[in-house]
């Protein structure tokens, strides 16, 4: 059961082989099994899941059931659900029952998904460990003492550990691919402006991208279908016609042409990911891909570019956290600015607040040209190096991360070396670009233990289709994305 | 360019943090292999570049001037830290 494609468990609930109470139940069994170790929800309502789940079973008896209907989803708890204590990861937000459900989570009710829980998170979407959380650091299912990767550490660890049966993240500079990567499970992000921001807590406005989190490409085309669309309340939503993200899957790949970034391929890159995503190529050349090299000369310009735009959208989208109309307000306090002060600096973690000076620092008078304005300038050549990349090559392959989990605590004292985690997957963000990440095999860390290993798969605006046919043709011929970790199978 | 502890409690206040001596000490350390990471960007010439903010070159939408939200005035201060006869309670700013 726990290891059903959306498509089969579909079938189940409509051939009432099984009901979406059962099901939701048999899911709720496994959290309140493994999570109380695993740490991947943070916030469980089993009599609002089971309501939903009653509700869908209604739906599905009055033949109004769609591919989506009576699965339970975990939700990332970075996005407002009606009633639902909604944190994003942070002490600020631990009383903060969201009056309104995000855009995203309307299109999830108005299919009668239920919602299992809402999943752990760096906070604030900032972290690729999610050691940020104020509500506990996750386990990697593959390995207890590693990282599940971050920010969206605990859906992929969700979905990892078959605690759900797909899941919901978030990607500002790579939130949803590396953590899928580190996790062994496929991730997408969207061109960015597909998923409604409506209700979803931002971190940095121009590049946060919400996507699913699942075990396979046809898992993420069925969930792409429900959760894009246009949304008048999200200022950068784009308004275009409803695609079926499913419509390629079967095509075959070839003359297929796949681009590999020398720049992905180089220092920094371990040895053993390398190999796993050497032979993934192999397997594309095997399926008639025609490989071409491809350059994209500013990739180690967009950290120092992300770390500049990131913090500075997030010290203006931060701001509103002031102690007066919800979230966290300090027990003491003589004046307005020391209730400010003292309520930030108390609900605010330590990476959060870094991010914010950085922010305030950047866009304080005097700075603003040598860096916001650079870095938006350089952010566009980094969309450059991609449009002239796209003219000779229809997708490009390359790692997700440079290496696999990494132990909890091992870079949580040193930011820098915790940014360049990010390094294949930021610029994509930039660009605006949709991304991937789906499993490609295991390569050995340092004490021997097999991790997953994922395959980045860029394409070009609004190319998901393209993307999801290649990485499903990918995963007919290979089982990577079917294991699963020992010890949460039972 | 390099900061001082004195820069750093400057960014603090003008964040509305709170830092202590202590704090603002430690947060030195860090923002400066951060800025440090940054600086990497100066290098590199962006002379008649257009700054990008959007991918898709959309421009802002308007819409009709009505009212959309309703008055749910009870339901979003039920989550509010202090409020008394319907406002919110803040210290008070004007003698």
């Amino acid at each position: 059961m726990i290891n059903k494609s959306l498509k089969q468990l579909a079938a189940m609930l409509a051939s009432k082989d099984i009901s979406s109470v059962e099901l939701t139940q048999e899911y709720l069994n496994r959290i309140d099994r493994y999570n109380p170790e695993i740490n991947a929800y943070i916030a469980l309502d089993q009599e609002k899941t089971l309501a939903q789940a009653t509700a869908a079973d209604q739906m599905l008896a009055q033949g109004k059931a769609s591919a989506l209907t009576g699965i339970p989803i975990a939700q990332k708890d970075i996005f407002c659900a009606k009633g639902w204590q909604t944190t994003c990861g942070s002490k600020m937000l631990e009383n903060f029952i969201a009056p309104y459900d995000a855009g995203v989570i309307e299109r999830f009710n108005a299919v009668g998904s239920v919602n299992l829980g809402k999943t752990n998170m760096d906070e604030f979407a900032m972290g690729s460990s999610n050691e940020t959380s104020y509500y506990g650091k996750v386990q990697n299912p593959w390995d207890r003492s590693r990282v599940p990767g971050g920010s969206s550490g605990g859906s992929a660890a969700a979905v990892a550990a078959r605690l759900c049966a797909a899941a919901t993240g978030t990607d500002t500079g790579g939130s949803i691919r590396q953590p899928a990567s580190l996790c062994g499970l496929s991730g997408l992000k969207p061109t960015y402006g597909l998923a409604s921001r409506y209700g979803m807590i931002a971190f940095a406005s121009s590049l946060d991208q919400a996507g699913p989190m699942a075990k396979s490409c046809e898992d993420m085309a069925l969930m792409m279908n429900v959760m894009t669309g246009f949304d008048e309340r999200d200022s950068t939503s784009l308004n275009r016609e409803k695609e079926d993200y499913a419509r390629d899957l079967g095509k075959p790949l070839a003359g297929l042409r796949v681009g590999l970034p020398k720049e992905y391929f180089a220092e920094g890159l371990e040895a053993g990911v390398a190999k796993v995503i050497e032979a993934a190529i192999d397997e594309y050349r095997q399926l008639g891909a025609e490989i071409v090299d491809i350059s994209l000369p500013n990739t180690m310009l967009s950290i120092p570019v992300y770390y500049v735009l990131a913090p500075a959208e997030a010290s203006s989208n931060l701001s509103r956290y002031d102690g007066v109309r919800f979230g966290h307000r300090a027990a003491e306090y003589d004046d307005l600015m020391e209730m400010y002060c003292k309520s930030r600096a108390e609900g605010f973690g330590a990476e959060v607040k870094r991010r914010i000076l950085i922010g305030t620092y950047v866009l304080s008078a005097g700075y603003y040209d040598a860096y916001y304005l650079k870095a938006q300038q350089i952010r566009r050549l980094i969309a450059q190096d991609f449009e002239r990349a796209f003219e000779q090559c229809d997708i490009i392959l390359g790692p997700t991360a440079p290496s696999t989990a990494f132990k909890a605590g091992e870079k949580a004292d040193d930011p820098v070396a915790m940014y360049l985690q990010d390094i294949y997957t930021i610029a994509v963000n930039l660009a605006g670009l949709p991304g991937m990440s789906i499993p490609a095999g295991f390569a050995p860390a340092d004490d021997g233990k097999e991790l997953p290993v994922g395959l980045q798969i860029i394409g070009n605006y609004f190319d998901e289709a393209r993307m999801l046919n290649a990485g499903h043709a990918y995963q007919q011929v290979t089982d990577w994305h079917t294991r699963m970790p020992e010890g949460v199978t039972s | 360019m390099s900061l001082s502890t004195t820069d750093v409690k400057r960014i603090a206040h003008l964040a509305r943090i709170a830092v202590s001596e202590a704090e603002a000490e430690q947060t030195l350390q860090k923002l400066s292999g951060i800025l440090g990471l940054i600086e990497q960007m100066q290098a590199v010439d962006t002379t008649g570049i257009a700054p990008m903010s959007h991918s898709q070159d959309v421009t802002q939408r308007l819409r009709t001037d009505v009212v959309t939200e309703s008055n749910q005035r009870e339901l979003l201060q039920s989550i509010a830290p202090a409020v008394e006869n319907g406002l919110y309670l803040v210290p008070k700013v004007i003698e």
